[in-house]
């Protein structure tokens, strides 16, 4: 299938929006009708047809768009983008691993021809058409993890591994929900995720690092993680939040179905065989709450879940203001009936919304 | 779920005896194509179906991780251990096809480091070779001091010595050279990282040489395989399978496992990487704890066994696999 790019804005006049074809394919990120933490980690091996899930690195209607975007972030504040100086080799790693991916998985967009080291990258989408030496810096216009990252969705936090610990050394990120990069470079797991609440507590990430730590390489790894944002704003960034928190007071009965959106990020964890460090792309995919009702499961379901996610849960992903808002909005869709089980829209299964 | 690793159908293209001990094995991909390239210090998990018994080894890579071609190992025969290295020297040709895992690393260098000083004795050498190549690439400044026991048995010595000779000390048991390792240690510049892959009474002498100098844990690596070693038959209740093992002689208590078909977690089997840990149930006897990985305090609650190296002598042992 050939894709239609959207022509699209992400901040000002927020022309963001979803196709049929990408409300269909959303990563709804509850697979029941309650929510709490867990180690929720699957291989990141494909996935039913069309879904996100299929390709290593997906690509959608956003792409050229969204890309726009982070040359934007980046033109303002280059600190979002960092390498430490040992993680050059696992920049180049993570280079070739998407172009390879890439090339394999959309060779109608993405073309890679490589002669030893003699490299030439075609990107269609973003008429890109470069020849480079692979490992020589000085021939590509950035180092290795930027040039590829401003080409891929996502962000991209790059893992150097040492000590039995996970270490933030480099990264991309333009499109975080409400962190830094610049604050959290250095940092190990644990670092990075004291302000997380209540996992501590359950040894979640004591888990996760284990788990992590033993991705190898050929063996991807993937789960799902969501937060809620007012406006299709890719850049909720601590850097930024005197201008985007004040949007979480706009809200009003009236606009919240297109205004308020659920925010999910894919993230996959991949081993950099070069450099042996971890790369953890954080794909963000976003949808307006008017499209998440059109699939009368996710309607009845984001009701339930969001009614019932404890305080702290609901203060951390910064909606806690906005819930009662968001919760009588969805109500109207929620008849009460059961939903079935897993992550899919079942449109073809589960009833119409029954009206009250 | 085993490992977490990818396997690799393999073809053996090339068998070179080094010496009396060490013999070199290459392999290529079955299916022409090309192999994973990985980083310095990672090791490969060789299968070998052995009249009946499947044996998994790990061995380190020693070729140039940037080559994709083919992946080489050295193998030293070890007469007294429970027969991987003497299946891979007597019964491997040239031409068998074999399976051996993707490559996993966990001995892999510190990139921070600005000087990589490396300590290796014996067979130990075969992950520095490959690291070095690594850094030759990257142009990394490193520094090898590597003894062994005789100029006859001193695997890769000439190679080291031509392509190096800055940068490679070789020590001769045989004629009384040994490592200055006090000196040597007090020598190095600020930001130095030590590697250590050797005998165990080796990787002991650097640790607790470099510790008492002061050098922070952070800065000194070391790899040490253990191969699982021979003992008394046991038995072991597996509560989840529900099913009785016996563990004879020669296997190891994670061989015993797989043998029964259960599909239990590993990536070293070699009593360092921490993945096959598991949950005693009950136990009556006492623990042989050979690995590496557990804490004092896990050996004393008698709660916590690592099956790739480690046995048991008693009554009962109920494990959660």
């Amino acid at each position: 299938m050939t894709i239609q790019f959207n022509d699209e804005t992400f901040r000002d006049d927020y022309t963001f929006h979803n196709s049929d074809w990408a409300i269909r394919r959303f990563p709804f990120p509850f697979h029941e009708d309650s929510y709490m933490y867990s180690v929720n980690m699957e291989q990141h091996r494909g996935g039913p047809a069309g879904s996100v899930y299929e390709k290593r690195f997906d690509v959608d209607e956003h792409y050229v768009s969204e890309m726009k975007d982070r040359a934007i972030v980046l033109a303002e504040d280059p600190l979002r983008c960092q390498s430490l100086p040992h993680m050059t080799l696992a920049g180049w790693d993570l280079l070739e691993l998407i172009m390879v991916s890439k090339s394999e998985d959309y060779p109608d967009l993405f073309e890679l021809h490589r002669d030893g080291n003699d490299w030439r990258w075609i990107n269609r989408p973003l008429g890109i058409d470069d020849r480079f030496t692979f490992l020589d810096e000085a021939t590509l216009p950035y180092g290795p993890m930027e040039y590829i990252t401003r080409q891929t969705q996502g962000d991209f936090a790059v893992l150097d591994q040492r000590d039995e610990n996970l270490w933030m050394d480099a990264g991309m990120v333009t499109t975080q929900a409400d962190w830094s990069l610049d604050f959290d470079i250095g940092m190990n797991f644990f670092e990075w995720h004291a302000p997380v609440p209540l996992a501590h507590e359950m040894g979640i990430f004591k888990r996760a690092l284990k788990f992590l730590l033993n991705v190898q390489q050929g063996n991807p790894a993937r789960r799902l993680n969501w937060t809620m944002t007012v406006n299709p704003l890719l850049d909720t960034s601590p850097e930024n939040y005197h201008k985007w928190g004040i949007q979480k007071t706009t809200l009003t009965p009236e606009n919240i179905g297109s205004k308020q959106h659920l925010r999910v990020e894919l993230q996959t964890f991949f081993r950099l065989p070069r450099s042996n460090a971890l790369v953890f792309p954080i794909r963000c995919y976003m949808i307006a709450l008017q499209d998440v009702v059109t699939v009368p499961k996710w309607g009845r379901r984001l009701h339930r879940v969001l009614r019932d996610v404890p305080v702290e849960l609901a203060t951390y992903k910064g909606f806690i203001g906005n819930r009662p808002l968001i919760v009588d909005y969805l109500s109207q869709f929620d008849d009460g009936l059961p939903t079935s089980d897993g992550i899919w829209p079942d449109l073809d299964t589960e009833p119409p919304l029954r009206k009250g | 779920m085993s490992a977490g690793t990818e396997k690799i159908d393999v073809t053996v293209t090339d068998i070179v005896k080094l010496n009396d001990l060490v013999t070199r094995f290459k392999f290529e991909r079955s299916d022409g194509g090309q192999l994973p390239t990985f980083s310095g210090g990672a090791h490969t998990v060789v299968e070998m179906q052995d009249d009946g018994i499947t044996r998994l080894n790990p061995y380190s890579l020693m070729s140039d991780p940037m080559d994709q071609s083919a992946y080489t190992i050295s193998v030293r025969r070890d007469d007294e251990g429970r027969g991987g290295s003497l299946f891979m020297h007597n019964r491997v040709k040239t031409g068998d096809r074999m399976v051996i895992s993707y490559p996993v690393n966990l001995f892999s260098l510190d990139l921070r480091a600005r000087k990589h000083l490396m300590i290796a004795g014996g067979i130990g050498i075969t992950p520095f070779l490959a690291q070095i190549k690594q850094l030759d690439r990257l142009s990394g400044r490193f520094e090898l001091h590597y003894a062994c026991r005789s100029a006859a048995l001193g695997s890769y010595v000439d190679e080291l010595t031509a392509n190096h000779p800055n940068a490679v000390h070789v020590y001769y048991d045989d004629q009384k050279q040994a490592i200055d390792l006090q000196r040597l240690l007090t020598g190095q510049p600020l930001g130095t990282h030590v590697y250590v892959c050797g005998p165990k009474g080796m990787i002991e002498w650097v640790r607790k040489t470099s510790a008492a100098l002061g050098w922070p844990e952070e800065a000194v690596h070391y790899e040490e395989f253990l191969a699982p070693q021979s003992g008394k038959p046991f038995q072991v209740r597996l509560a989840k399978s529900g099913i009785t093992v016996d563990v004879g002689e020669h296997e190891s208590l994670l061989e015993a496992i797989e043998r029964a078909g259960i599909d239990a977690p590993y990536l070293c089997r070699g009593g360092a990487c921490g993945q096959c840990e598991t949950d005693v149930i009950e136990s009556d006897g006492t623990f042989v704890h050979r690995d590496h990985w557990l804490e004092d305090e896990d050996r004393a609650s008698g709660c916590k066994i690592m099956p790739c190296v480690s046995r048991f002598e008693g009554r009962t042992l109920v494990l959660d696999r």
